[in-house]
């Protein structure tokens, strides 16, 4: 099980890497919609709009670069791979590899944000721990919903409508945990929030788990 | 003769009519009975018949569409696909009445249609995302697939939903509705005694009404299906 989800991960690695345009056009996107948010606010005002624009610009990098693991897949690969792994190894695999993409695409956009905003957050340190713990989350809930998109045959825009209700719980910890992480915090408090995010992270992963193996057969 | 037993009556048609009756009483007694008069609220505390009771029946349903998503996976029998996909229409049916009274009200006491309030938002995004089950279910063609495909993603947004209603009251500050500062369960508390069963019979009028609501929709849903 270990193995085969250890070799799906690199798999997925070997063709990003082969098809470095998305990956380009992955950090195109995080940068132009910077830009475009920087043009249009010339200055940032407060640590409110500071941290909705961030997130917002995370969940669309996030349906952008996730859906794309599962749309990237042909029909005949696809058939191969169930003859030689489980459903759950599978999901897992993806959703492993997903995160990784997703937490590096965060930290770039935190980057190229504060280049062009004034970064705003007093503690690095509980900022980032959010931004790996959000993202990580964020994309095992795309992995799934990109899953289900995929297989109803639909494209992008599914995929979207389908995440937005979903992503929202975990939004609404996030944009909490970043403005305590841009003023004075209780750091007990913090460490609460944080766990509820890491909670949400296991029960998203056990439900896809468990649920995947149904979306898979055909 | 098993037409005539008790059990069959009940079964049939006892608890529908229960239903009409404990509706019935809950409007008109809803409207006369003496309530009392708090400032600001007033007499639109009558809402509380009518509004309430709307949002434990979508809570009823949408737990009944669930349950019937968990039974599709594990029989994949057709007709539990129904009942969960007539029990969400059921459901969003019942939340936006619920919106509706609950915007009228708060146009009344709080003095704008939407406040931002923990309890609101959580009902707006339980809908969006049966909404977007609905959307699921138009974009996929095979009757078995798309069974299976809405079954999963049911059951995935049910739990984040439910995460979400937990965790939302401590996220946000405070709530306006009565119940959420206090650790009393609901409206309950501050309710007059006599208020009190003409609220219960209401909330459980309108589940039983519900369930009703459901049962003739999976009915003409599978003649449907048959005449096709």
């Amino acid at each position: 099980m270990l193995q085969h989800i250890k070799h799906l991960i690199i798999k997925d690695l070997r063709i990003e890497w082969r098809q470095k345009h998305a990956l380009g056009g992955a950090l195109l996107y995080i940068i132009s919609t910077v830009f475009i948010c920087y043009l249009a606010l010339q200055r940032m005002i407060d640590l409110r709009v500071w941290s909705a624009l961030f997130w917002i610009i995370i969940v669309f990098v996030g349906i952008n670069s996730v859906s794309r693991s599962f749309l990237m897949e042909s029909r005949k690969r696809y058939y191969y791979y169930q003859t030689i792994t489980s459903p759950g190894a599978f999901i897992m695999g993806k959703t492993g590899y997903n995160n990784a993409l997703m937490s590096i695409l965060s930290l770039l956009t935190y980057l190229a944000y504060s280049l062009f905003f004034r970064d705003l957050i007093q503690s690095q340190l509980l900022f980032l721990a959010t931004l790996i713990l959000g993202s990580m989350g964020l994309s095992s809930m795309l992995t799934m919903t990109s899953a289900i998109a995929w297989k109803a045959g639909s494209s992008l825009s599914l995929v979207a409508i389908l995440s937005f209700p979903l992503a929202l719980p975990m939004l609404t910890i996030l944009i909490k945990l970043t403005k305590m992480a841009g003023g004075l915090f209780n750091t007990a408090e913090a460490l609460k929030f944080l766990l509820i995010l890491l909670l949400l992270n296991i029960i998203i992963n056990i439900l896809s788990y468990i649920l995947f193996p149904f979306i898979w057969k055909d | 003769m098993e037409r005539l037993g008790i059990v069959y009556w009940l079964k049939h048609f006892g608890w529908k009519l229960a239903g009409v009756i404990l509706v019935l009483y809950s409007v008109i007694a809803g409207l006369t009975i003496d309530v009392p008069e708090l400032p600001l609220v007033a007499q639109s505390i009558r809402n509380v018949f009518f509004h309430v009771c709307m949002w434990f029946s979508m809570i009823a349903v949408f737990f009944y569409a669930v349950f019937c998503s968990l039974r599709y996976l594990a029989s994949a029998r057709e007709d539990d696909d129904v009942k969960a996909l007539e029990a969400v229409h059921t459901g969003l049916f019942f939340g936006a009445a619920g919106i509706v009274t609950g915007m009228l009200w708060a146009k009344f006491t709080w003095g704008s249609y939407w406040v931002n309030d923990p309890k609101l938002n959580g009902a707006a995004v339980s809908m969006l995302a049966y909404l977007a089950y609905l959307v699921l279910r138009q974009s996929v063609s095979s009757t078995a697939l798309r069974a299976r495909l809405a079954a999963v993603y049911n059951i995935f947004a049910f739990v984040l939903l439910v995460v979400f209603v937990v965790i939302l009251p401590r996220v946000t500050d405070g709530s306006l509705h009565p119940g959420s500062a206090d650790e009393t369960p609901f409206a309950v508390a501050k309710m007059q005694p006599n208020m009190y069963p003409v609220f219960m019979s209401a909330t459980l009028g309108w589940i039983l009404t519900g369930f009703w609501i459901v049962n003739i929709r999976v009915r003409m849903a599978l003649l449907k299906n048959k005449l096709k």
